[in-house]
């Protein structure tokens, strides 16, 4: 008995020229087949032999439009976490028009991450409309800030050097909002580090693109819709 | 009424669902009048057309089944939650669109989960119903209380929490068309029990899919004539058809593809069949246990058409060494695929069937491939599958692949379960028709194949025969589904490729763990053959090759179930073999060599 010949039996050729050793498969050895020199790099670029593509990694900020429906909040962080995207921060909330939400969300992927992440997104059933925003969109993130209250005056400066709000001044703590792009929450938070800060609350990025740039495509805009109803 | 019979209306629910009500009274001639969330939901199943259901019963979706009483429906109460959602999902793959599987909540709903991964994991269209606790009762952890849409929210395409028998219709009727349009995949309805209780009249409307939810059937003209352009310089295109070229039921156009053109076709495990196995211009399926020629194809290639595959690592290996040479055409429905594991150079988003049409309609000429044409030729001559039957060696389990292939009719559909089993008959049978090769692929799930060989037998043509390769392991599993086969007096013959071990575990213990063999050695097995006449099935027990062909014949002339225990060789291994992570073209013919 024997199975030697190749599953495509219309090829009678196969039958006699080919020896069977004993462990069944015929054939040269791996190392003995031709190999063509091209490579790919981790996320299937070809690249050049002799290089090797460091993945470069940048900070995107993607809005996605979505239902405001039960779930859908775990459904975007569970794509999230089951894809190993890197996110930094997620806001949502809701839009003018009745049964969205817009989430933000700021990723540090590579290009080909980013593109992964929107259009995974997209997929998601609730999920309406997803953009990436350029650049010069317009974002904003919320700091509340706890520090100690000994020195009430120096910490009002700092407070209005950075455009913010004493929300809450007492003889032990001075609780304190600031907003603005990230960078700028970063140095205020830097800023207040003199004063030993007790307790730190911030909201993420939440953006929107510039002038009448759509910040999702194609996303009417919501009064529009609300002044159907 | 159709077009307001949204359960999920995005911004203006309230006046549709009014709007709703009011037309189905007026138009609701023709179906049976509903009076509960349980009727409704049956309701959207039969205007869906749904024909079979495969489920267990169980307290929170009593109703539904009560509902089913009245009901043209069929449906087959399976062992195991677990063996009704493979025996839909592999419904769905013979026949086209979505099978549908019942279980009540908690373990009933968790018993469904293998399936349903397994269902999403191979894109195959599937439903899920669910039973739960009563609304006022959800979060409680009442009993049998399971958050049911929270487990499997990562493993379908879709799910929903039914919460009102008003729109509980509508809402099945729209996971049934999700789950089957664009790229399919299971979805799933939760129910608890006083929404199915729950009085209603509300005749659910056509089945649709949700507003948010688009997809491209017909591709970009500019991607069809850059990637049309591609191949026609290319001097060693190969396509390389994957699952979506089933699922678009686009056979003919991918053939006529590949024939007018004069371009070799590997496939992918889900895409078997889709070019039979016997063509000149085919070189079956590439990947870990793929043929050597197909491999060798895909590592000297210029240009790789890719037909809606998603590039999985077990056809890839290493993704640094996949196609080295190749420019990448990537044809799919499903944009997330375009560059997730592998850069196409030219995407093509849209519908296979469609997008093949577009692609042959832009083509000028045929790329000039014949050198590359009888370079695969000559591989399929260096490389052909093989195995040896040396005398003093138990019988080989390709062996009797080989014999059932031949002693079988050509549209004969196979379902396996996972294992050495698994890449046997995938390997040593020759498959010549799309929706024959029923099989567990990415989640690659133990115990697929049983259950899988009742969900085809019922979908297939009655005079189409079914045949389950099984593993030793793998059947024991879900053996308990025998009974079912054997209630519905179902034809199906099992053919139990024993080996006494999990062989494939065994064999990377051996090749890659330095034969420390752990747990992967049954050393006993029971006696399938009287297992099986217990069940009151047809049991027969194979130890030698003269006894194979008798066998096979018995089996499949016996009307009902029959189960073959074929006793082989414990120590055959599968080749050809890609390690895990390597390169396509460096596949092992033997263990030394891995």
């Amino acid at each position: 008995m024997s199975g030697n010949d190749a599953e495509q039996t219309d090829d009678s050729a196969s039958e006699s020229s080919v020896e069977i050793p004993a462990a069944g498969m015929p054939g040269p050895e791996p190392d003995e087949r031709p190999h063509p020199e091209g490579r790919r790099n981790s996320q299937g670029i070809r690249i050049d032999p002799e290089a090797e593509a460091e993945p470069r990694y940048r900070t995107a900020v993607v809005s996605a439009l979505v239902e405001h429906e039960p779930g859908v909040l775990s459904r975007v962080s569970g794509l999230f976490s089951r894809r190993q995207f890197n996110i930094e921060s997620l806001t949502v909330g809701p839009t003018t028009v009745e049964g969205h939400a817009r989430i933000t969300l700021v990723v540090e992927e590579t290009d080909p991450g980013i593109d992964q992440v929107k259009k995974q997104l997209a997929k998601l059933k609730p999920v309406i409309q997803v953009g990436e925003l350029d650049d010069d969109a317009v974002q904003a993130e919320l700091v509340v800030l706890k520090v100690r209250g000994d020195e009430p005056d120096k910490v009002h400066a700092i407070t209005q050097m950075y455009e913010g709000q004493t929300l809450d001044a007492g003889p032990r703590t001075i609780t304190v909002q600031i907003t603005g792009d990230q960078g700028k929450i970063d140095d205020a938070v830097d800023a207040f580090r003199q004063f030993g800060i007790i307790e730190i609350a911030r909201t993420g990025q939440t953006a929107l693109a510039r002038g009448d740039t759509p910040t999702t495509p194609g996303e009417e805009p919501g009064y529009a819709e609300s002044n159907d109803d | 009424m159709s077009e307001h019979a949204r359960p999920k209306a995005t911004d203006d629910s309230e006046t549709e669902t009014s709007e709703t009500d009011t037309e189905t009274e007026a138009e609701a001639t023709d179906a049976e009048p509903v009076s509960t969330g349980a009727q409704s939901a049956i309701a959207a199943l039969e205007q869906a057309g749904a024909e079979t259901l495969f489920g267990v019963q169980g307290g929170a979706i009593m109703p539904i089944y009560d509902a089913l009483y009245d009901s043209e429906l069929t449906h087959v109460t399976m062992a195991h939650e677990q063996g009704a959602a493979h025996a839909a999902d592999a419904y769905g793959v013979v026949r086209g669109d979505p099978g549908v599987c019942l279980a009540t909540s908690g373990p009933g709903a968790t018993n469904l989960v293998t399936g349903i991964a397994d269902a999403n994991m191979d894109s195959d269209a599937m439903l899920a119903l669910t039973g739960q606790v009563p609304t006022e009762f959800v979060g409680s952890d009442a009993f049998q209380e399971t958050d049911t849409t929270g487990v499997t929210a990562p493993i379908t395409k879709h799910n929903y929490f039914a919460g009102d028998a008003d729109t509980v219709g509508d809402t099945v009727g729209e996971a049934f068309a999700l789950a089957g349009a664009g790229r399919p995949g299971p979805t799933l309805v939760d129910l608890p029990k006083d929404v199915t209780l729950d009085d209603t009249d509300t005749q659910p409307g056509p089945a649709e899919t949700p507003s948010t939810y688009s997809f491209r059937e017909e591709a970009d003209e500019e991607e069809v004539a850059d990637a049309a352009r591609a191949i026609e310089r290319a001097e060693k295109p190969l396509l390389l058809f994957g699952g979506g070229v089933v699922k678009a039921e686009a056979t003919e156009e991918a053939r006529r593809f590949a024939t007018e053109f004069g371009i070799p076709v590997a496939t992918t495990m889900p895409a078997i069949g889709t070019m039979p196995e016997d063509h000149d211009l085919c070189l079956s399926w590439a990947g870990m246990h793929g043929t050597g020629y197909a491999n060798m194809a895909i590592t000297h290639t210029d240009c790789l058409v890719a037909v809606g595959t998603r590039f999985d690592d077990r056809l890839t290996g290493g993704v640094d060494t996949f196609a080295p040479e190749a420019e990448v055409v990537h044809v799919d429905i499903d944009p997330a695929e375009i560059s997730k594991n592998v850069h196409a150079d030219y995407p093509v988003v849209g519908d296979a069937a469609s997008a093949l049409e577009q692609l042959e309609a832009e083509m000028d000429a045929a790329p000039d491939a014949r050198e590359w044409r009888e370079q695969c030729r000559t591989w399929k001559e260096e490389y052909p599958l093989a195995y040896v039957t040396p005398d003093d060696e138990p019988l080989k389990p390709q062996f009797v692949v080989e014999a059932f292939d031949e002693a079988t009719d050509d549209d004969t559909i196979v379902t396996t379960g996972v294992g050495q089993h698994q890449m046997w008959a995938a390997q040593f049978w020759t498959y010549t028709n799309p929706r024959t090769w029923v099989s567990s692929h990415g989640l690659g799930t133990m115990g697929y194949g049983l259950p899988a060989a009742i969900g085809a037998r019922l979908a297939a043509e009655d005079d189409q025969q079914v045949v389950c390769f099984d593993g030793d392991g793998s059947l024991l599993m879900t053996m308990q589904e025998l009974s079912v086969a054997v209630r519905e007096n179902l034809d199906i013959t099992v053919a139990v490729l024993n080996n006494k071990y999990i062989g494939m575990v065994r064999q990377w213990q051996d090749a890659f763990f330095e034969g420390r063999q752990m747990a992967a050695d049954y050393g006993w097995c029971p006696e399938f053959d009287k297992l099986a006449e217990a069940f009151g099935a047809k049991g027969l027990r194979v130890d030698d090759y003269d006894e194979v062909a008798d066998a096979i014949d018995e089996a499949l002339g016996y009307d009902g179930p029959a189960v073959i225990d074929f006793h082989v060789d414990p120590a055959e291994n599968v080749y050809p073999m890609v390690p895990s992570g390597g390169a396509n073209g460096k596949f092992a013919l033997t263990e030394d060599q891995l």
